[in-house]
């Protein structure tokens, strides 16, 4: 196979409008709503009952036998902003609106994952809604051995179960550490202890007083 | 005679019992191994634990997080052009490679394109930092399996690597020279021929590695056959880079997506491999960083002249959307799915490390085989614990 072939013979939309008509054959509604960025990249949201079977529709109809990577999206806007806030200013006022990006949603937190079809060059994002009340999905672990590790990062970080996991142990922190990281409501203590300067260093440099004096 | 044959058979029962009490008590129960977290055969703070039956291994976990820092929350925290600082320390060993495809997504994003001469810049860059990371890989691999020289062969080399890499972005290991629209810098005066004269000793160091390790018997008996993956397996658990071209499937990112990357200008090959072993996951990384160093060649020579910036604004917002864009790096893929809201920094950033994946597969790929052979295997692996916990 010469290399430039491969690139050059990439059928683009008809080949991601394929991957969306082939869910949609086999999921019928539970298909919610999908993006086609022509040439590009394909995203596809699903139903959260429907998340285990869209994983096994997308390895074994569409081909993506290739695990890429399973994480979760918090869209809540972090109510802490970027740290950067003056401590001794009045706090200020905050988006606290929840938008759901590429493919909307209608939950606060949303899994998505990626898997990519080798043979044929393209990848695919397919993401589904956690719901907010018991935030549990099913287990990809199934459909790909890789969404192991994947998973049981997801739990740590999100606080997303997965049913079906057997060891949704810990991988980073220790087994009593308290809240779930990268949701958005858990503060980043190095910023709240210290803000950060922002883009400009305010900061006088040690024995520079310049500031005082004026 | 009678007597003779009798006290023979008896003698032999006597015998047979005595094995059978010598294997009762010597039966084990099965052990517990700690290998790590601090070990000279990882590769970093990894610990791995396995169980023992004899000399077996009858179950083994990797237990990472030694070295969690926590840069999927940081990033939340930064602004664009800030993230790259941060995404550097990734994998330390190739750190330009880490901040590329972060770089691609803001542009892809921004709808922006860089210049071609800063493409091929960070192309060359980009395969700078591979010929880096393998050719340690190359030394490192030799002292896991008792040969000495080999390593110091290899820090002899990349130096001369992080030398170039130092006089043109200024950073030996964490160059943050990658710009969204750009680059920093360009080449300064005398860097190409001075990298076409480090490319000749690198190629020199590959043939000595060669002809040093990979022919030796001794190398060839401790990695031929052992820690097999099939395609399938390594292809369900996200194998990347050298790591599944090794079990034979032909999916090489720098050929096979369409990115702003000058790898299409060149002619290269990607290699593979049919076996799956050890063996051939250090054998594709011989021959990688060899084919690097031609692909590097090929790029000096056609170089294009013009500007090495884009028109950005001086403040970088990035408008609302997601991208996801992955490049083959050194130890595999690496890829970021960034998510804007339109500010100046991101909403949230989904890094996609390729030693995550590759060590994911090791409880099951170390399942049956011997205690030396753990060391080998997961030397062949190859990963970088920064990689691993990001």
């Amino acid at each position: 196979m010469s290399d430039d072939s491969a690139v050059a013979e990439l059928p683009g939309d008809a080949l991601r409008e394929g991957v969306v008509q082939a869910l949609r054959d086999a999921l019928g509604d539970a298909l919610l709503d999908s993006v086609v960025v022509p040439q590009r990249d394909v995203w596809v949201r699903v139903r959260t009952d429907a998340w285990r079977q869209a994983g096994i529709v997308l390895r074994d109809t569409v081909g993506c036998d290739y695990f890429c990577f399973l994480s979760a999206i918090d869209w809540l806007p972090s109510p802490f902003g970027r740290g950067e806030d003056d401590p001794t200013a009045p706090a200020p006022e905050r988006d606290t609106e929840i938008r759901q990006g590429v493919t909307g949603g209608d939950t606060r937190m949303q899994v998505f994952a990626r898997v990519t079809n080798i043979a044929k060059h393209f990848g695919v994002t397919i993401k589904a809604d956690v719901p907010d009340d018991e935030p549990v999905v099913d287990s990809w672990l199934p459909v790909y051995a890789g969404a192991n590790w994947h998973e049981r990062e997801t739990h740590e970080m999100f606080g997303i179960g997965f049913a079906g996991h057997p060891d949704l142990r810990n991988m980073y922190r220790p087994t009593d550490f308290e809240g779930h990281p990268l949701r958005k409501d858990f503060p980043l203590l190095a910023r709240l202890v210290k803000p950060w300067p922002g883009i400009v260093d305010v900061e006088p440099l040690p024995g520079d007083d310049s500031e005082d004096e004026s | 005679m009678t007597d003779l044959a009798d006290r023979q058979k008896l003698s032999y029962i006597a015998a047979q019992a005595a094995d059978a009490r010598l294997n009762v008590e010597l039966e084990t129960e099965g052990m517990t191994l700690n290998i790590g977290p601090q070990h000279p055969a990882t590769h970093g703070t990894l610990r791995i634990i396995v169980r023992l039956d004899g000399e077996q291994v009858v179950w083994a976990e990797p237990s990472a997080g030694y070295m969690h820092r926590g840069y999927e929350k940081l990033t939340e925290v930064r602004t664009f052009p800030q993230v790259t600082a941060l995404v550097n320390r990734i994998d330390w060993l190739g750190s330009f490679a880490n901040e590329v495809p972060f770089i691609l997504a803001a542009e892809q994003l921004m709808d922006i394109e860089a210049p071609p001469r800063a493409q091929w810049i960070r192309t060359i860059l980009f395969e700078l930092s591979r010929i880096a990371n393998v050719s340690l890989f190359l030394g490192d691999l030799g002292v896991q399996l008792g040969a000495v020289t080999p390593v110091f062969m290899a820090f002899r080399d990349r130096e001369y690597v992080l030398n170039l890499i130092e006089s043109a972005t200024g950073g030996r290991f964490h160059p943050n020279f990658d710009r969204i629209g750009g680059l920093k810098d360009d080449l300064p005066a005398g860097w190409i021929a001075e990298t076409k004269q480090v490319m000749k000793k690198l190629r020199n160091f590959c043939d000595e590695i060669e002809n040093l390790l990979f022919g030796n018997e001794i190398f060839q008996s401790r990695l031929r056959g052992i820690g097999v993956i099939p395609a399938d397996v390594a292809k369900q658990y996200g194998l990347s880079g050298a790591n599944l071209r090794a079990s034979g499937v032909d999916w090489d990112l720098r050929r096979d997506q369409k990115l702003p990357l000058a790898y299409d200008k060149v002619d290269w090959k990607v290699w593979t491999h049919p076996d799956g072993d050890s063996f051939a996951r250090c054998w594709i990384r011989l021959q990688e960083t060899r084919e690097a160093t031609h692909i590097v060649d090929q790029l000096l020579d056609g170089i294009p002249s013009g500007p090495i910036m884009a028109k950005v604004p001086r403040i970088i917002k990035v408008p609302e959307g997601e991208a996801w864009v992955s490049t083959e790096n050194p130890l595999g893929e690496m890829g970021y799915y960034v998510v804007s809201k339109g500010d100046l920094g991101p909403f949230r950033v989904k890094i996609r490390s390729a030693s995550f994946n590759n060590i994911s597969i090791v409880p099951w790929v170390l399942r049956g085989v011997y205690v030396p052979d753990v060391i080998s295997i997961l030397a062949s692996l190859y990963f970088i614990l920064g990689d691993i916990d990001r």
